[in-house]
């Protein structure tokens, strides 16, 4: 479905934010972030608690909106106009833990107008059995995981915006998730994650994306910039 | 603008204790009820002032929620004309549309009320400023509407002998007056964030429900006839006269204490705002 | 690609009423609330026959409007469980078809409890209805539904606000009192049957206050949820 040859052609920015402020009364989330952001990359967007990074992610995915400042995605000003074309995972699930994930995907399939051959198909994809009856709610922190990321794949976005997907997740299965994701982003996905495990991506993300106090700080391609308290 | 102020406030002074003088002395007393319907120069104006100012809180409310897109502000625009363009031919082209109990040129001044104060509203206050009308209309206006609700049964029960009746005047009111107070206490119980579009939508909520009060009530005393207080029909012209020089005087005070609060919510505002911008400057490091 | 509304709108709703069955939590004890109003009204006004047609409509109303109030405050519970509402926000599927079937599942929720409590009601006050009784369904269905748009409404507002649980009937009284005096009104009228009136204009009334605010919430639902 994506052309491979695009994966790492230098592309114009898809993402792009200008001077974003986003102020709940008198915290000040995000102090002016300014940055752009290409195709067929994966960022890992680290930083301490309440740096700001949650609030980016979903300023992003248009579930905030900012006090201040400018986002542009794929040449749009409202993210909710190109909002088939991301994907969105948080720290809960985002799924019903009373239905199986099949059940699940079902009803999300539904939302986007897809096929429900794609839920199985989406399923398998991310290392799980479709045809497990068991409810979500049941599921080990992995699996749970997992789904949600399934889900966010379901409509096959361009754009990933994950956050902590990695969290309480055993290593095993954070690594395979880790590699499931460079496959996307070598088939043209762009993926941002947001993590406090950066080792997990050590060698995988194109580049790293550090924040501190509501700004961005640094952009380095590796982990070697450690910021000092 | 500061001078202003004072003057307006000595002025409404002046006025109200005027029209106190003119309802107390210079009446001439009611033939049945006595001393006692004098009350009535203090009950019917703040009726009217409490309507007016929730009037203006509905319009405020609409244009902040159609002021948020320009493509729904003009067919917003669109409409208030074409009701204002209605009310004022309809009643007169076809008079059996006119309610029983209605008179066609107070539904035609309605109308042109509503699109004057639509685009006086529009004109002199920004979005982030309707809001802020909005909250204090709402807020002098319960403070009218209680008046009204607590001097209507001081009235009624010397003259008639009951505290309260569930005729359509008072009722609409009580009605009118418990949507309002959940609107205030929205307005404090949500996270500043949302607090603007939330009220707004229930002040919008409100002003369709306020017809629909009105006709339940009207019918549901056709069915079951009870006292009426308050009194209908023709008013002795000087009555009336003393009853006017009261709305005067109560809408130059309802201006005044409206326009003290809005200063007031604006420089609150003001306040939040340079509060929040010095929290965007300084560093963080120090909560670490 | 994108799905029909209407799509959407039967798969919320299916989605739910597959996830009650499954539970049952909520509509277990709803019922047993249900049957607790209906005893506790019954002991605190025991009139004669006469007098119970004149006052019933006033009180099956009330306990349905309590017994709903408790049913509405679940009607996002389990979407703000794991955040599932964000799934939705996050998605083109339109505001409205979210609405609609949680408004529709409500009805479908309280219409069951209206449906449970109603014989306990006619056996506690030994009503007889000396009207004509075919017109209390039409009362029922417009002024369930009454009750019900408005409460999945403010139910969404009240997400947003501290209290949750309060500031629905806070909100929902008020807004609701024509609606009520007409349910109350018509049910009284049919109930007691005299042939010199009429519930008809109290059952217009309704009609005209459903298509008004479902007309008001459809417009306002995508603002709300959009909300911050």
């Amino acid at each position: 479905m994506n052309d491979p040859n695009a994966a790492h052609t230098e592309a114009e920015a898809i993402i792009a934010v200008a001077n974003l402020v986003k102020q709940f009364g008198r915290f000040a989330a995000l102090r002016g972030v300014s940055a752009s952001f290409h195709a067929s990359r994966m960022y890992g967007i680290l930083g301490d608690n309440g740096a700001g990074k949650t609030t980016l992610l979903r300023i992003l995915a248009g579930l905030v909106p900012p006090t201040r400042g400018e986002v542009t995605i794929l040449g749009k000003n409202n993210p909710r106009e190109v909002c088939r074309e991301f994907g969105y995972m948080a720290h809960p699930s985002l799924l019903y833990d009373e239905m199986s994930g099949m059940e699940n995907l079902r009803y999300f399939a539904c939302l986007y107008g897809l096929e429900d051959a794609r839920c199985a198909d989406i399923i398998a994809a991310v290392g799980l059995d479709p045809g497990l009856q068991r409810p979500v709610g049941q599921y080990s922190q992995g699996m749970r995981q997992r789904m949600s990321l399934a889900r966010a794949l379901l409509n096959d976005p361009k754009i990933l915006l994950l956050d902590e997907p990695f969290s309480n997740v055993d290593i095993r299965s954070a690594r395979e998730m880790v590699k499931l994701l460079a496959r996307m982003r070598n088939g043209g996905k762009t993926i941002f994650v947001v993590t406090h495990q950066a080792s997990l991506l050590d060698g995988t993300a194109d580049e790293f994306v550090w924040m501190d106090s509501g700004q961005i700080i640094n952009r380095t391609p590796d982990l070697k910039f450690m910021e000092t308290a | 603008m500061k001078k202003a102020f004072p003057i307006l406030g000595l002025l409404t002074a002046g006025l109200l204790s005027y029209a106190l003088y003119e309802g107390l002395v210079v009446a001439p007393k009611e033939q049945t009820m006595g001393e006692v319907q004098r009350i009535f120069y203090y009950h019917v104006p703040s009726a009217w002032t409490a309507f007016l100012l929730f009037f203006i809180n509905f319009l405020a409310s609409v244009q902040y929620l159609v002021r948020r897109d320009p493509k729904t502000d003009k067919i917003a625009n669109w409409v208030v004309i074409t009701i204002g363009v209605l009310t004022c031919v309809a009643p007169y082209a076809i008079p059996s549309l006119v309610p029983a109990g209605a008179r066609a040129s107070s539904i035609a001044t309605t109308g042109v009320a509503l699109v004057g104060l639509y685009f006086l509203i529009k004109k002199f206050f920004s979005e982030q400023e309707t809001d802020m009308l909005a909250l204090t209309t709402a807020e002098v206006g319960v403070v009218f509407c209680t008046v009204v609700l607590v001097t209507g049964p001081l009235w009624a029960r010397p003259v008639w002998g009951i505290w309260w009746t569930w005729d359509v005047r008072l009722t609409s009111t009580l009605v009118l007056w418990l949507i309002y107070v959940s609107y205030l206490v929205l307005r404090r119980f949500s996270s500043s964030g949302q607090t603007p579009v939330l009220a707004a939508a229930l002040a919008v909520f409100g002003a369709l429900d306020v017809p629909l009060v009105y006709f339940s009530i009207w019918f549901f005393r056709t069915q079951h006839p009870q006292p009426v207080i308050g009194g209908g029909g023709s008013i002795d012209p000087r009555m009336l006269h003393v009853l006017l020089i009261n709305w005067l005087a109560f809408l130059c005070f309802a201006f005044l204490v409206c326009w003290s609060r809005y200063r007031l919510e604006r420089m609150k505002r003001e306040v939040e705002e340079t509060q929040a911008l010095e929290a965007l400057l300084e560093p963080r490091s120090a909560l670490r | 690609m994108s799905a029909a509304p209407s799509g959407i709108t039967l798969a919320t709703l299916t989605k739910d009423v597959r996830l009650e069955w499954r539970s049952k939590d909520a509509i277990n004890s709803m019922l047993f609330f249900a049957l607790l109003v209906v005893v506790v009204f019954s002991f605190s006004f025991d009139p004669v026959a006469e007098e119970s047609r004149q006052i019933a409509g006033g009180l099956v109303w009330v306990a349905f409007l309590f017994a709903a109030v408790v049913a509405l405050n679940q009607t996002w519970a389990r979407e703000l469980r794991n955040q599932v509402l964000d799934a939705y926000r996050v998605s083109p599927a339109p505001a409205n078809s979210l609405f609609l079937a949680k408004a529709m599942g409500n009805f479908l929720f309280v219409g069951v409890l209206e449906a449970l409590m109603t014989p306990l009601f006619v056996v506690f006050y030994k009503l007889r209805v000396l009207g004509p009784a075919w017109q209390l369904l039409p009362v029922a269905i417009l002024g369930t539904w009454a009750i019900v748009v408005n409460g999945t409404f403010f139910a969404a507002m009240s997400l947003r606000t501290r209290s949750r649980e309060i500031m629905l009937p806070l909100l929902l009284f008020p807004i609701t009192i024509p609606a009520l005096l007409s349910m109350v009104e018509a049910t009284t009228t049919i109930l007691v049957g005299d042939p010199s009136t009429s519930a008809k204009f109290w059952i217009v009334l309704l009609a005209t206050y459903d298509v008004v605010f479902t007309t008001g919430c459809l417009a306002l639902f995508e603002t709300v949820l959009h909300a911050e």
